[in-house]
């Protein structure tokens, strides 16, 4: 894009702190919308339990940044505002949040290397010189050492389960590796060695091999999302659209 | 004393019975029935709500929807534990399920076709749920009772979310309040019928009474239900659709209209509006995660072995 | 009530309870909570779970509502041995042992308390 392009949506900047914050409460946001959709799909009860504890986790963090978030703009907007009433462009959340749920080795793979991320992310920002950001970001860090514990042991079991769970958590992995690098552009590649050493161990122990690294995808970070973002948006927004300025 | 004195002493004394305790078979058997279709309602009833869930208006009623959705999946989950203590699988128990052999409750046939069947269904089913728990929590048989017990700590949420919700829809804009009126006109009736037929014409409630594994009759829980709730819709400012519904002096109790035992009948047989969906939506999820349990299976004895 | 399903007219009242499902289904397990300190564990319930450790994720799911402070354990079912009520009949009741009570013995006043 040249500087003499039109316009259109503004990129965001990661530098701004409101962004920032956008960012990690988008990640949290898509991911719990995403978990709720296995509630009442699982494959026992106990998992059905498990999916649904896992997406009030991400949606409480969720709320918690864009809470802060909003007092950091200062313009007096809700969480539900910055949640209902931004588009696909505003969206900063990574690509790998808002992929379809797919089956069971699917959402584990997303979520292992997700949980993985957010272990290294939540470490460093409860060390934040903002005190509420190191608050959540406390308390972040015990749920998602919790999640990955859950996460991390499924796709063992898949891995190295039967031979048809083999494959697809194999093929799991394949698809979800193309959104890995796009967690750590930026600040956040200090985090990658230690996500590769901890997702390491992980394929180990799950009989997994690791996949080919070659093709990345990115640009959720600038609002330049997949096309699954659109739908899951216009399904989470549609009653405030729908019915604007009303209290629920 | 011979096992049928014991356990008619042990009834008699407002005791438990215990997974060990000799039992009739016919007090086995209901129990049985009883708590597997009880579990089975929980677990389908995660359905009509769950279909709320990714378009709740804000992130607050998603948290509570979620939250509340969770618990059922849990009271299915205690449930099914007290059943298994009666020597039946919880495996088992799901297949006669699938297989359209158990049933549960008829409510859950129907739609929730806006965000106010949210309202409504916390407000109305489980207040109707709740007018039976705590007198289940006093069942005679101590696995089911303590379930119950659970149960009861963490329904006192459920409906006052419903009706909260409800409130707010009602101090709304007037789209919302139609919303709301709108609702209670389609779950109304469903909901008298949650307390089954009337007691003339219910094969089981002498025996279950006799036994204390039901502690009052349908006709008056149902009253019980309508008399509470009436109040509660005037306080929301809506109209409960029942012409005939009229407060009694002479008997201290809401006079309401007739139940249309027809469609009362025909939803319990199998052909309400969505039968056949909650059913082959919990099917679906099955059959498409048996791949997952087994893997986890394989997994764990393979661990085994290596051990 | 609470969810009672009616037997509609014409149908049996009879209700299978078993069937052939094939499939090995997730073994149960027994759940132990303990709340806080300076209590024990309490047996609250069990559930199905493949292994141990999704056991003990399930349990504190379940039971605890991921309560801190907590401690689970969990225990296999088919690990539980019990002792019955009815097994009993041999068993002479505590009660009768009235050498282990200590109002049995009399101890001079001069002596102090004991």
């Amino acid at each position: 894009m040249t500087s003499d392009a039109p316009q259109g949506t503004p990129v965001p900047n990661l530098g701004d702190r409101f962004t920032f914050l956008l960012a990690h409460a988008d990640d949290n946001m898509v991911m719990a919308q995403r978990l709720g959709e296995w509630i009442s799909n699982a494959p026992e009860l106990e998992t059905d339990i498990a999916f649904g504890n896992t997406a009030l986790d991400h949606l409480g963090v969720a709320r918690a940044l864009y809470t802060h978030a909003a007092d950091v703009e200062g313009e007096g907007r809700s969480e539900d505002e910055l949640a209902m009433f931004r588009a696909e462009r505003e969206y900063v959340n990574l690509l790998i949040v808002e992929q379809p749920n797919g089956n069971f080795a699917d959402t584990m793979a997303r979520q292992m290397l997700f949980d993985a991320y957010q272990l290294e992310l939540w470490a460093d920002l409860s060390q934040s010189d903002d005190p509420v950001l190191a608050g959540i970001s406390a308390r972040a860090q015990k749920e998602a050492a919790y999640h990955f514990r859950n996460s991390s042991g499924w796709v063992i079991r898949l891995g190295d389960g039967t031979e048809e769970s083999h494959e697809r958590m194999q093929a799991a992995l394949d698809d979800s590796w193309k959104y890995t690098a796009e967690m750590f552009e930026g600040d956040a590649a200090a985090y990658r060695p230690a996500w590769e050493h901890v997702v390491g161990d992980v394929l180990y122990a799950a009989t997994l091999s690791q996949p080919d690294s070659s093709y990345q995808r990115s640009g959720g970070r600038r609002g330049f999302h997949s096309e699954h973002l659109g739908f899951l948006l216009a399904e989470m927004q549609w009653m405030q659209r729908s019915y604007p300025g009303l209290e629920w | 004393m011979t096992p049928e004195e014991r356990f008619d002493a042990i009834i008699a004394a407002e005791d438990k019975i215990e997974p060990t305790d000799w039992m009739p078979d016919g007090y086995r058997k209901t129990l049985i029935r009883q708590i597997a279709q009880h579990a089975h309602s929980e677990v389908i009833g995660m359905q009509p709500e769950g279909n709320w869930i990714s378009r709740a208006p804000t992130l607050h009623r998603k948290a509570i929807l979620m939250a509340k959705v969770q618990d059922e999946a849990g009271h299915g989950l205690y449930l099914y534990s007290a059943a298994e203590t009666l020597g039946v699988r919880r495996d088992e128990l799901q297949e006669l399920l699938h297989q359209g052999k158990h049933k549960y409750s008829s409510i859950f046939n129907y739609p929730t076709l806006t965000w106010a069947d949210m309202g409504t269904i916390g407000w109305l089913v489980d207040g109707a749920a709740i007018t039976n728990q705590v007198m289940l929590t006093r069942c005679s048989y101590g696995p089911y009772a303590r379930g119950m017990v659970r149960i009861c700590k963490e329904e006192s949420f459920h409906q006052r979310q419903g009706y909260e919700l409800l409130l707010r829809l009602c101090e709304g804009s007037k789209e919302q309040k139609a919303m709301a009126q709108d609702a209670l006109n389609r779950w109304w009736w469903p909901s008298l019928m949650m307390f089954g037929p009337p007691d003339v014409d219910s094969t089981h409630t002498e025996q279950s009474m006799i036994w204390k594994i039901k502690r009052v009759a349908n006709d008056d829980l149902r009253q019980q239900f309508v008399d509470m709730t009436v109040p509660q819709a005037d306080y929301l400012g809506l109209e409960i659709p029942d012409p005939e519904l009229v407060w009694n002096e002479e008997r201290g109790h809401y006079d309401f209209g007739e139940i249309d035992w027809e469609e009362f009948w025909g939803v319990v047989k199998g052909n309400g509006p969505m039968n056949r969906e909650r059913v082959a939506h919990k099917v679906k999820a099955w059959e498409e995660g048996a791949w997952v349990r087994e893997a986890a299976t394989a997994h764990a004895a393979k661990k085994n072995r290596a051990a | 009530m609470t969810y009672d399903v009616p037997v509609a007219p014409g149908e049996s009242g009879e209700i299978e309870t078993s069937t052939d499902t094939g499939g090995e289904a997730w073994p149960m397990w027994e759940v132990f909570v303990r709340a806080r300190r300076g209590i024990s564990h309490v047996h609250i319930g069990s559930l199905h779970a493949p292994d141990s450790e999704t056991a003990m994720q399930n349990a504190r799911d379940v039971y605890t509502r991921r309560g801190e402070g907590v401690s689970v354990w969990v225990v296999p079912s088919s690990e539980v041995s019990s002792f019955e009520p009815e097994d009993a009949v041999d068993y002479v009741d505590a009660n009768e042992k009235i050498y282990r009570h200590a109002t049995t013995y009399e101890i001079p006043d001069e002596v102090g308390q004991m």
